[in-house]
């Protein structure tokens, strides 16, 4: 649905992408991550056709973002940094401009304005004008005008930016429930948590090059290196003679806890356990690890000489 | 195509209601289409009664056309602001990211901003007229003719057309609403200077003269809103976020441009000079015609203004029509030293004159100012036909040894002026407009330095040296 293949854009000197090779299938949603001014809206403008690659090239939809930029922004739908509402028109005014430019007919169009409407709660609030919307009233709003054409693609740029946690959770909330088998998803947020929450994807760039990508257990697993578990004791029990099996390295003891990374933990952590067991140790959990997507970007930024670890 | 123009219709539709419910347009437009006329009427009022004391019918006859002409104007300025900010202002709120995200075509944008900018303002402006039009029938005035008020109501559209126009293709390139309100000079003076002349003209009674002038303003607008679209760019208009000037960047645009990859000034000649010289094949031929007869034409139009009784004519009225002919040709005055140095230098600022007309009117204005040349050349030798002078004889004597090189030079500078126009009007989606206006000033000073200058530096060589004493030899 989404097909990127070595994407570049130089403005002048300054080249804002470089060789970004990426591929979003229906039904996939994908987080791109990074700093500001790390391309991600750059990227973002040329699959909506408004900026030409300088190389490389980008199909949305089946359609050349270069070629046939007209098709490709009639099946696109995009949620910009700034709503860029018009303020003055009312939701109903603003949504119905919106249809008639992507041409539904007068019928589909009205259907689509009621429904989506009613889909983000804006109903009651249909007839002020936009001006006078909160900001995640507006922030919705705007998402809906992305969805008024029901575009197989949806690419929205940091749809929760600047909004308060009530209002970016209503958001967050609305665009999982817009995971479809028939739409690609691009998301490009600072927020870790909701790529964590939303993508099946994960994509890093920095400065232009996309770092790292793959599923979040993939990059957990690359950059983090294997799972690690960890078993907790109810009182102190001492464990410097315990063995364990083999693939089961322990990386830490302490008198509460032990923790280990597992080769093949399906089979080896019933196999620690078991020998727990017969040792009699106090075993109160075993769990993994948690590991957040943000020690992944921190990893992954600061191996790659990014600023903010350092 | 009334598919294709939906879409400009429905733009077009969105912000006329944004308009009407925007205060700040409303309020200036609403006093200037209702306040204005009954002040202008009450001034006409005074000036009339004042006149009829003192007559002056003829100023009488032209006071109302003239308070038309500025009633109908005052509205249409409104149409700037709307037009100044209808892209960068929409860049600075956000909203025109959703719009150029749109299947919407370039031109489709850029159309339905243009109407949007003179509809409002336009509508203001006729209303304006009509409030006075009613006002000046209840009193004793004239109303002015049909045709005369044809051409008003034309030529006030057609300032809302250059005037919008203009402002778009600013609004385009600015990254900022305050540098595009500071651009706007350059729409606003010279609109003012235009209905100056205008007024100058109205007074002067000369209606064919004023259809022309209308006529002109709707040229110079069809070539803003071709230059408009031709550079309109959706990157541009989000690629840039600072206004700067630049002089580096300029001065290595324009050498890059004029250089080229020539590395000695022979290959320079050879690719540069030649290669400008082959693309100006269309623009010289054209203008090698405008000369022909351009000059004909002079000749034949200054010939017919002379009086047929040519003897009647004094020394007194030759001289003072020499001196008015000195100064319209720009000539210089008996008194001043006629050297190689100030021939030569005269020449150069003729034609770089020709080009500093022609960098702000895409090449009308340097046309102008290059048949203003031919024209010179054309009624000179129908005056000296008119005194019963050998005019073959003194032209072959005194125009022609060193013209041999001084008009080619001005033909090149005219055909350079056209080629200019001809690019800054032409779309091309892999440079700024910027970067097309000094690529475009490059090529003409590629011809200039390559072929223009050594002509004129020849010319003035044979005229200084030359020509004055085969003029002489044949004299005598």
């Amino acid at each position: 649905m989404i097909h990127i293949e070595n994407l570049s854009k130089k403005f002048n000197d300054f080249l804002a992408v470089d060789n970004v090779t990426l591929d979003v299938k229906p039904g996939q949603i994908l987080a791109l991550l990074g700093q500001n001014g790390a391309g991600k809206t750059t990227t973002i403008r040329m699959l909506t056709g408004l900026l030409r690659p300088t190389q490389g090239r980008a199909e949305v939809a089946g359609y050349d973002v270069e070629k046939e930029s007209t098709q490709v922004r009639a099946s696109v739908g995009v949620l910009t940094e700034h709503h860029g509402l018009y303020l003055r028109m009312t939701a109903v005014e603003y949504l119905d401009f919106f249809g008639k430019v992507y041409r539904l007919s007068d019928d589909a169009r009205m259907k689509r304005i009621n429904h989506l409407l009613e889909y983000f709660g804006l109903v009651e609030a249909s007839h002020r004008r936009i001006g006078e919307y909160s900001k995640g009233m507006k922030q919705k709003l705007a998402l809906a005008r992305s969805l008024i054409h029901e575009p197989p693609a949806l690419l929205l740029d940091e749809p929760t930016s600047a909004m308060d946690p009530e209002s970016a959770r209503l958001v967050r909330d609305e665009i999982a429930s817009l995971r479809s088998s028939q739409r690609a998803i691009v998301i490009c947020t600072h927020n870790l948590a909701e790529a964590e929450a939303l993508a099946d994807q994960i994509a890093i760039i920095y400065r232009g090059r996309i770092l790292i990508r793959g599923k979040l257990a993939e990059l957990k697993e690359r950059v983090l290196g294997p799972a690690e578990y960890e078993v907790s004791f109810s009182k102190k029990w001492d464990n410097k003679s315990l063995k364990p099996p083999a693939g089961v390295e322990i990386v830490a003891r302490g008198s509460r806890s032990i923790r280990f990374r597992s080769e093949q933990p399906q089979k080896n952590n019933p196999l620690l356990l078991k020998i727990l067991s017969m040792k009699e140790a106090p075993v109160l959990t075993l769990q993994e690890v948690p590991r957040s997507l943000e020690q992944v970007y921190l990893k992954t930024m600061s191996d790659a000489g990014g600023a903010l670890l350092q | 195509m009334k598919e294709k123009l939906t879409p400009v219709w429905l733009l077009a539709q969105r912000e006329l209601r944004d308009q009407f419910r925007d205060w700040r347009i409303l309020f200036p437009l609403i006093v200037l289409t209702l306040l204005f006329p009954p002040l202008m009427n009450a001034g006409a009022g005074a000036a009339v009664s004042f006149m009829n004391n003192y007559g002056g019918d003829l100023i009488l006859d032209r006071l109302v056309p003239f308070s038309i002409l500025i009633i109908g104007f005052f509205p249409v300025t409104v149409s700037l602001v709307v037009a100044l900010e209808s892209f960068v202002g929409e860049k600075e709120r956000g909203t025109i990211e959703p719009l150029l995200g749109t299947p919407f075509l370039d031109w489709q944008l850029y159309l339905g901003k243009l109407l949007v900018g003179i509809f409002f303002p336009l509508a203001a402006s006729y209303l304006a007229i009509g409030l006075y039009l009613f006002m000046v029938s209840k009193q004793d005035l004239a109303l002015p003719p049909v045709h005369q008020l044809v051409q008003l109501l034309t030529l006030t559209a057609a300032h809302a057309v250059l005037m919008v126009s203009g402002a778009i293709a600013i609004s385009t390139q600015s990254t900022s609403v305050r540098a595009a309100n500071l651009l706007a000079s350059f729409i606003v003076m010279p609109v003012a200077f235009l209905i100056q002349g205008e007024s100058v003209l109205l007074f002067w009674g000369n209606d064919q003269v004023l259809w022309l002038a209308v006529i002109a303003v709707l040229i110079l607008a069809a070539l803003l809103i071709r230059v408009g679209l031709a550079h309109f760019q959706r990157e541009y208009l989000l690629g840039r976020e600072i206004d700067s000037f630049k002089f580096k960047w300029i001065w290595q645009t324009f050498k890059g441009a004029f250089i080229g990859e020539s590395y000695s000034p022979f290959k320079w000649y050879q690719v540069q000079v030649v290669g400008m010289l082959r693309k100006l094949k269309r623009p010289l031929l054209l203008i090698v015609v405008i000369t022909i007869f351009g000059s004909i034409a002079s000749y034949q139009w200054t010939t017919s203004m002379i009086p047929a009784d040519f003897s009647a004519v004094t020394q007194e009225d030759i001289d003072e029509a020499l001196d008015q002919f000195q100064f319209a040709a720009g000539l210089p005055s008996d008194d001043v030293d006629i050297s190689f140095g100030f021939i030569f230098l005269h020449n150069i600022q003729a034609v770089l004159m020709m080009l500093f007309f022609g960098l702000f009117s895409f090449g009308v204005l340097g046309e102008l100012a290059f048949s203003v040349n031919i024209g010179v050349l054309g009624g000179l030798m129908a005056v000296l036909n008119a005194l019963g002078l050998p005019v073959w004889t003194l032209f072959t004597a005194g125009i022609l040894p060193h013209g041999i090189f001084e008009i080619p030079a001005i033909i090149f500078a005219g055909a350079g002026i056209l080629y200019f126009g001809a690019i800054m009007v032409t779309p091309d989606p892999t440079k700024t407009m910027g970067e097309v206006f000094i690529h475009a000033v490059a090529d003409w000073f590629k011809i200039g330095v390559g072929v223009i200058f050594p002509l004129l530096l020849i010319a003035a060589l044979i005229e200084t040296f030359i020509t004055p004493k085969i003029l002489l030899s044949i004299m005598q």
